[in-house]
Formats: C-alpha cells, structure tokens, sequence
C-alpha cells in the first residue's frame, strides 16, 4: 500500500474516475441496443455485456468515492457529476452508429481494456488488482465476441465488409487518446498502480492488426488522432457534444428528484 | 403467459376421433409428454405453434416497454437488475422460439408472421412505460399475471414447451419480486415518488387482467386445448386468482386498487371485481393501442437494419466452409 499513499488523492480518484467512467459510458451506450439489435443472440449478448461493464463501474467509482473520502457513493459519482468532471475517452461516448460501427468500437476498445486490466492485476494496490482480475475474465470474453465479430463481418458480405471498414475509419482516430501518457498517469505508474498507457500500445496495436488482416479490413494507418492536442480530450475532462445527452438522460430521475430512495 | 385469443379447433368427442387420434388423447390424459418426433394430431401441432410463437413474441416485443427505462434507471443497481431482467425476457424468447422449431416452423418464419401482423403479442406491451413506477408494476403485475398462466403451463403436454417453461417460471418469479421491490420503494418514498406508484397501478391494472384473455364465456378456442393439456385453466379462474393475490399486496404498499366495485366475497372465497373494458381489449389486438405502431416498428426497424449484419455472418460461415473443404481436398 506504500504506492497509493505515496501518491496524490485527488490525481487516484481521477485516475480510478479514467477506468470507471470508460465501463459506466460504455455501458450505457451498449444498452441502448436493448431490444433493438439485429438478432435475438445479440440482445442477449449485449444485454449481458452492459451488465459486466455496469458491474465494474460501480467497483471503480465506489473504490474512487472511498479513496476521496468525502462520504460519496458509487452513484453519487455516476448521477452527480456533470460531464467536465468525466474521464471517460471520447471513443466510449461515440455515438452507437449500425451495428457495425457499435461492434468496432467495443472491439477497438476491448484490446485496449484487455491488455489494462491484464496489467492491472499486478498493481501496488490490492483493491485494484482484485477489481482488474474480475473484469479481466469479462473483457477477455467481451474482446473473444468482439473481434470474431469483427473478422466475420469484414470479411462477409460486399456490404458488411464496406460497413466495418467505414466504421473503422470513423473511430480510429479515438483510440491514440487511450495511450496518451499524461501527468497522472505518471504519477499512477511510479507508484506502480498502473502501467502507463503508451506502454499498452504496442500490444494493442498487434492484436488489432491482426484481426483486421483476417477480416481483410485496411488498417488506417497514421491519421489525426482526437483529444491529444489542445485542451486534451474525455480524460481530461474535455467531451463531445454527445456525452452531455447520455448524462442528461442518465442522470433524468437523480436530477428531477434530488435526494428520493430508489 | 402472454397467449390470448389463441386459435384452437373446437374439441372432438371420444366418437368422432380416429384410432390415432383417440391413441393420443389417452396418451395426455395419463399425464405422458408429447415429444417433437412422435405423431400428433395437426390442431395440437398447428394451436401449439400459436400459442408459443406467441408467447416468444410476447418476450421479445416485451423488452421494449422495460428497455425504455434502462437507459434513465436512477441508481447503478437498479439499472443492472433491470439490464438482467431484459436480458432473461430475451433468452425466454430463445427457448421459446426453439420450442416452437421443434415443431417444424423456423425461428425466421415466425417473425415474418409477426412482422406482417399475421402473428400478435400479449396486448399488454402495447401500453407505455411513462414513469419509473412503471418498471415496478410492470415487474410486480404483469409479471405476477404471466406466472400466474406459467405455473400451470409447466405440466403441459408438449415436452419441449413444458420444459421451456420450467426455466421460464424460476426466473418470473426473481422479475415479480423485483417488480415489487421498486413498488415498495416508490409508496414509501417522497409524496411523488407516491404519485407515481399510485398512477402506475391505475394506468396498468386493467391491462394487466386482460392479459388473461377474454371470459371463459366468450373463448370459443379453450376446449379443445384444454382437452390437449395446451391450456390448465380457464381464463376466468386465472384471473380471479390473480385478483386474490394481487389485492392483499396493494394494500400492503397503501395503494388503491381503481375498482370501485372490489369487494372480497366471502361466499366464494374471493374479491368481486370489475371487469376491463373489453371494447379497449379488442382494439388494442387489432393494432389500436397506444403502442402499437411504436412497438412492431422497433422490431421491423431492428430486423430490417439488421439483414446486412445476418447477411455478412451467413457469407462468412459459407466462405469458411469453402475453404476448409479447399484445405481437405488439396490434403487427399
């Protein structure tokens, strides 16, 4: 426990915010398929995959409320914070787009959750190593569907594959935000919490080149990449138009009646 | 539950009955199950496909009115439980779905029929989820109105939709009590929260007793699947025990039940209650409800932007066999 006392609070709970908010937004953008997907295998699929990522945001958010120390809960955070104070990446909050273009994004972001919380299952802090090893059995068989699905429909039909290979193109330039190093993520890593995210990315970048080979889908390449430059991008604070619509919705009942028992 | 109004042929007399027939009605009246390959008479094959495509319908429209709330559940619990309930309303369709296959009609011609209209769901999903309270007496009647069809369905004749039900019925059962959770926490909650779970019950009372079909007085088709074991009760008696069960639990959450004329009767063991509006019923099934056209439109929207997705799996597994067998045939 030396690393987590040793660090900066205030940068943990942000940090411990980054990991959390990724699952609470993901999820709640998985479960707008609810009902509505494009076979009955899917609904339950996706059903069940928002529920995994739903269950670890609330590990996340309620460890980064008990780091703070200020008596708030795991939904506290998920309810009351408005979008500034989100740390999820831009590429979580895209919109859910076809179906194709919601199962890149979740295969693009399940490498890169893969390979963290592998990481993570090493960390100083016993909290999120327990946390990590849970996910990690989640995610593995979230990146399993993720990139099957993937390899199948870039390499179906004429009109399957032109769908994957536009949706790859369309949010490709989220992914480099996940492996942009910044100043809390230094502090997290030499206190051996966290890898640093840049570290992640050679791996990261493996597994998707290999995948999109076998889905005969052509890798972008070196494209601008969001929320790096400027004022930085979701891990900063900094969103989409879109998040504040997820949140306005979400956060409808907590807002409307402050302080009732649901 | 979730079959109303379902077709069945008027029931046949020990005379009028072949060999085979006579044969397979001794069969159920010992109590056997009917399994898919063994003969069956054509009105038991062709109710029983009406009745769980139905009912697997029912499930898969029946995550829309819920899915409408996932998105807005107040708390990170509430919204997983709610995600697991539609989860499981999803695999209920599955089994269902896969019952009904045994019986020689795909997956896919069964939402044809539903996407034409040819095919219903329960009248019940056709009315909105408008408020939180929603999901608690959707959960606490609705679901309570299925199992109470369920339970009995368990012992039914036809092996593959009995079993189907045996599954079914343990997970209803986790739905109702969550359904009452969210009740109970919304008439003990601030005056609104109050509001809301008295407006819920008010709005899905009557619906919720129609899901039982028409009187027992007015269904031409239960006879004969009754006789079949398709069906274990009338309509009537489910509803009344619906009534009796669901009485005691409004007055424990100090909700009001809008009948006016509810009142128990001690000579028959039960309450005396208004029926619903059966004017109401009828248009709702004929496509007038107030969700109608929102409902069976998500489903065709979703099945139609889907096609390519179907499509692109399909030609892959197509693409993969090709060249396994390219890979043998250059082996030999």
């Amino acid at each position: 426990m030396a690393g987590v006392e040793a660090i900066d609070r205030a940068g943990y709970v942000d940090w411990l915010q980054r990991v959390g908010d990724n699952a609470l937004i993901l999820g709640h953008r998985v479960s707008e398929w609810c009902g509505h997907s494009p076979a009955l295998e899917e609904d339950i699929a996706l059903a069940n995959q928002a529920l995994d990522l739903i269950g670890q945001c609330q590990l996340w958010l309620g460890y980064a409320a008990e780091i703070e120390g200020e008596g708030r809960s795991a939904d506290d955070m998920a309810y009351l914070r408005d979008a500034s104070a989100f740390r999820n990446a831009l590429l979580v909050e895209r919109p859910n787009g076809d179906f194709g273009q919601t199962l890149m994004r979740q295969f693009l972001f399940d490498v890169y959750h893969l390979e963290l919380l592998r990481a993570l299952k090493g960390s100083s802090d016993p909290r999120v190593a327990e946390i990590a090893a849970k996910a990690e059995k989640e995610a593995a068989y979230h990146l399993e569907r993720s990139a099957d699905l993937v390899i199948r429909l870039g390499d179906g039909t004429e009109e399957s594959h032109r769908r994957m290979q536009n949706a790859l193109d369309l949010l490709f330039p989220y992914t480099g935000e996940l492996f942009n190093d910044d100043d809390i993520d230094r502090a997290i890593a030499e206190a051996g919490i966290a890898p640093l995210p840049s570290t992640l990315k050679k791996a990261w970048d493996e597994t998707v080149r290999a995948v999109l080979d076998e889905a005969t889908l052509t890798h972008p390449g070196a494209v601008w990449q969001h929320g790096i430059k400027g004022a930085g991008g979701g891990r900063q604070g900094v969103h989409s138009e879109h998040l504040g619509y997820i949140l306005a919705e979400m956060q409808f009942l907590q807002r409307a009646y402050p302080g009732a028992v649901w | 539950m979730y079959a109303q109004l379902v077709k069945s042929e008027g029931a046949k007399s020990r005379d009028e009955m072949s060999p085979e027939e006579a044969a397979f009605q001794e069969r159920i009246d010992r109590g056997e199950k009917i399994e898919p390959k063994e003969w069956m008479p054509d009105g038991y094959r062709k109710t029983l496909i009406r009745q769980i495509g139905q009912h697997a319908h029912s499930e898969i429209v029946g995550q829309l009115p819920e899915g409408n709330w996932i998105t807005r559940a107040p708390t990170l619990e509430r919204k997983a439980i709610l995600l697991a309930k539609v989860q499981d309303e999803a695999g209920h369709g599955l089994y269902l779905y896969s019952a009904a296959e045994t019986l020689g009609i795909s997956r896919d011609e069964l939402l044809e029929a539903l996407h034409s209209g040819k095919m219903k769901y329960s009248s019940i999903f056709n009315y909105p989820t408008l408020t939180w309270a929603d999901m608690g007496a959707v959960g606490w009647l609705v679901d309570g109105a299925a199992i109470m069809n369920q339970v009995p369905l368990q012992r039914t004749s036809y092996g593959p939709y009995s079993r189907a039900m045996i599954r079914i019925c343990k997970e209803e059962s986790f739905h109702q009590r969550q359904g009452y959770d969210i009740m109970m926490k919304m008439a003990r909650g601030t005056p609104e929260q109050r509001e809301m779970a008295q407006d819920a019950l008010n709005r899905f009372w009557y619906p919720s007793l129609m899901m039982f079909g028409p009187s027992d007085a007015e269904s031409v088709h239960s006879a004969q699947s009754m006789a079949w074991k398709i069906k274990m009760n009338t309509n009537d008696e489910l509803r009344q025990k619906f009534v009796d069960q669901t009485v005691p639990q409004a007055e424990y959450l100090g909700l009001t039940i809008p009948d006016d004329k509810l009142a128990w009767n001690e000579e028959k063991g039960g309450y005396d209650f208004s029926e619903p509006d059966w004017d109401e019923f009828f248009a709702v099934i004929a496509g007038n409800g107030p969700c109608n056209a929102e409902r069976l439109g998500a489903r065709v929207k979703a099945w139609d932007d889907g096609a390519w997705f179907r499509e692109g799996v399909m030609a892959h597994a197509e693409k993969a066999a090709e060249r396994a067998a390219a890979v043998r045939t250059a082996a030999e």
